[in-house]
C-alpha cells in the first residue's frame, strides 16, 4: 500500500540522516586515544615487574617451613640479581634447569667460589659431599631437603636462570611478613 | 614558561618512548650487533672493541620463540653465558634436548639431559661453544636470530644448517 510504503521510505531516510549526524569522527579519537594509554599503561606495568618487582605464586613441599604446601603470594624484587648483590641465604626465584618454562624457589646456599657440603641423601644416613661452586654459576636448595629437587640433583645453576629474589611474602594475611635470610 | 613546558613535554614523549621500547625488545624482539669471530661465515667477525665494533653485521632477534621454548635443529640463538650472565652469546643450535650428539674431535657421544641443548659455532676454529661449557640450560636462551639487517649488502636470512651427520634425535 503506497502509505505503507512510503512510512518505510521516509524512516529508513530519517534513519540515514541520523546516522551521518552521529560524530564518527570524535569516537574514532577519543577510541584511539583510550587504546593508546592502555597500551601505555600496559607497557608500564611490564617495565616495572621486568626491572623493579613483581609478585610469583609460590607453592610445593620444598621450601617448608618458609613457604606453604598450598602456595604463598611473594613479593620478588628484580634488582639484586641484575646488580649482582645476591648473597648466601637468600631465597630466589629461578627458571628450573631440568624445564625452562617452570619457575621454582630456592635458597641460595652457594656463590661462585664458596665450597658447599650438602647431605647426599638426608632420608638414608649422612653421608655428605663437598662441591666447589664454579664461576657464574650458584648452588640453591630448598628449605625442606627431604622433599627438593635442587642442585644436589640438577648441580650448580648458571647466574642467568635467576628471575629476582623473593624478600616478602604478602598472601595470604596470617602468613605476611619478610622471608629471612637463614632457615 | 614555553621553554619548560616544552622540555616536559619532551621528556614524557621520551620516557613513554622508552617503555614502549623496553616491552618490545623484551617480548617480541630487538636488533643487536654481532661481535666476534665465533659465526664466521655466517656473522662476519669483528672485533668486540672500538672501532671493529662498527663494523660488525647488525641482526634482528626474535623472543616469539621463549613462548614455548620450541626451537629447531640449526637455529642461530643468542643465550646468556652460563659462566658470565652478564655476557651474551651467539651460537647455532646442534642438539636438543634427548638428542645424541657426537662430541667433535672425540669419540665421545653425549645424550643431552632434559631443559638443555648444545651449542656450536659456525667457525669451530675460534668458538667459546658448548665443547668447553657443556651444556646449556634452555632458561639462559633470549631469542633466536632471524635476519641480517646491517650492511645493506648482508641483508639476508639467517638459514638454518643441520649437522644430522653427528646428531641422531631421539
Amino acid at each position: 500500500m503506497s502509505t505503507a510504503g512510503s512510512r518505510i521510505a521516509s524512516f529508513l531516510g530519517g534513519a540515514a540522516a541520523r546516522f551521518g549526524k552521529v560524530p564518527w569522527r570524535e569516537i574514532r579519537e577519543e577510541a584511539f586515544d583510550r587504546a593508546v594509554l592502555v597500551l601505555k599503561a600496559a607497557c608500564f606495568v611490564h617495565v616495572v615487574n621486568t626491572y623493579v618487582v613483581g609478585i610469583a605464586f609460590v607453592r610445593g613441599p620444598s621450601m617448608l617451613p618458609t613457604i606453604n604446601l598450598t602456595g604463598d603470594v611473594v613479593a620478588v624484587e628484580r634488582v639484586s640479581p641484575r646488580w649482582g648483590s645476591l648473597a648466601v641465604g637468600d631465597v630466589v626465584i629461578l627458571l628450573s634447569p631440568e624445564n625452562p618454562r617452570k619457575t621454582v624457589a630456592k635458597r641460595v646456599l652457594g656463590l661462585e667460589g664458596d665450597a658447599v657440603t650438602f647431605l647426599i641423601d638426608p632420608a638414608r644416613g649422612s653421608a655428605s659431599q663437598t662441591v666447589v661452586v664454579p664461576g657464574g654459576h650458584v648452588w640453591v636448595q630448598g628449605d625442606n631437603i627431604y622433599s627438593s629437587r635442587d642442585s644436589r640433583q640438577f648441580g650448580p645453576v648458571p647466574y642467568g636462570l635467576i628471575q629476582g629474589r623473593a624478600f616478602c611474602k604478602v598472601w595470604p594475611p596470617e602468613a605476611v611478613g619478610l622471608i629471612g635470610q637463614k632457615l | 614558561m614555553g621553554k619548560w613546558s616544552t622540555m616536559w613535554l619532551f621528556t614524557k614523549k621520551s620516557v613513554t618512548g622508552a617503555l614502549i621500547g623496553l616491552t618490545i625488545s623484551d617480548r617480541y624482539g630487538f636488533i643487536v650487533p654481532v661481535t666476534g669471530s665465533s659465526m664466521h661465515p655466517t656473522f662476519s667477525a669483528c672485533d668486540a672493541r672500538f672501532p671493529g665494533y662498527l663494523k660488525a653485521d647488525v641482526v634482528l632477534v626474535e623472543k616469539f620463540c621463549l613462548e614455548k621454548y620450541k626451537f629447531s635443529h640449526g637455529d642461530v640463538i643468542t643465550f646468556k653465558s652460563p659462566t658470565d650472565h652478564k655476557q651474551n652469546f651467539v651460537k647455532r643450535l646442534i642438539a636438543l634436548p634427548g638428542d645424541w650428539v657426537q662430541v667433535p674431535e672425540s669419540s665421545e657421544i653425549l645424550k643431552i639431559p632434559e631443559g638443555h641443548c648444545w651449542v656450536e659455532g659456525d667457525n669451530a676454529a675460534c668458538s667459546l661453544d658448548s665443547r668447553s661449557f657443556g651444556f646449556v640450560p634452555l632458561g639462559l636462551i633470549q631469542g633466536r636470530v632471524t635476519h641480517v639487517i646491517w650492511p645493506p649488502q648482508r641483508i639476508s636470512q639467517v638459514e638454518r644448517k643441520k649437522a644430522i651427520e653427528r646428531i641422531s634425535p631421539h
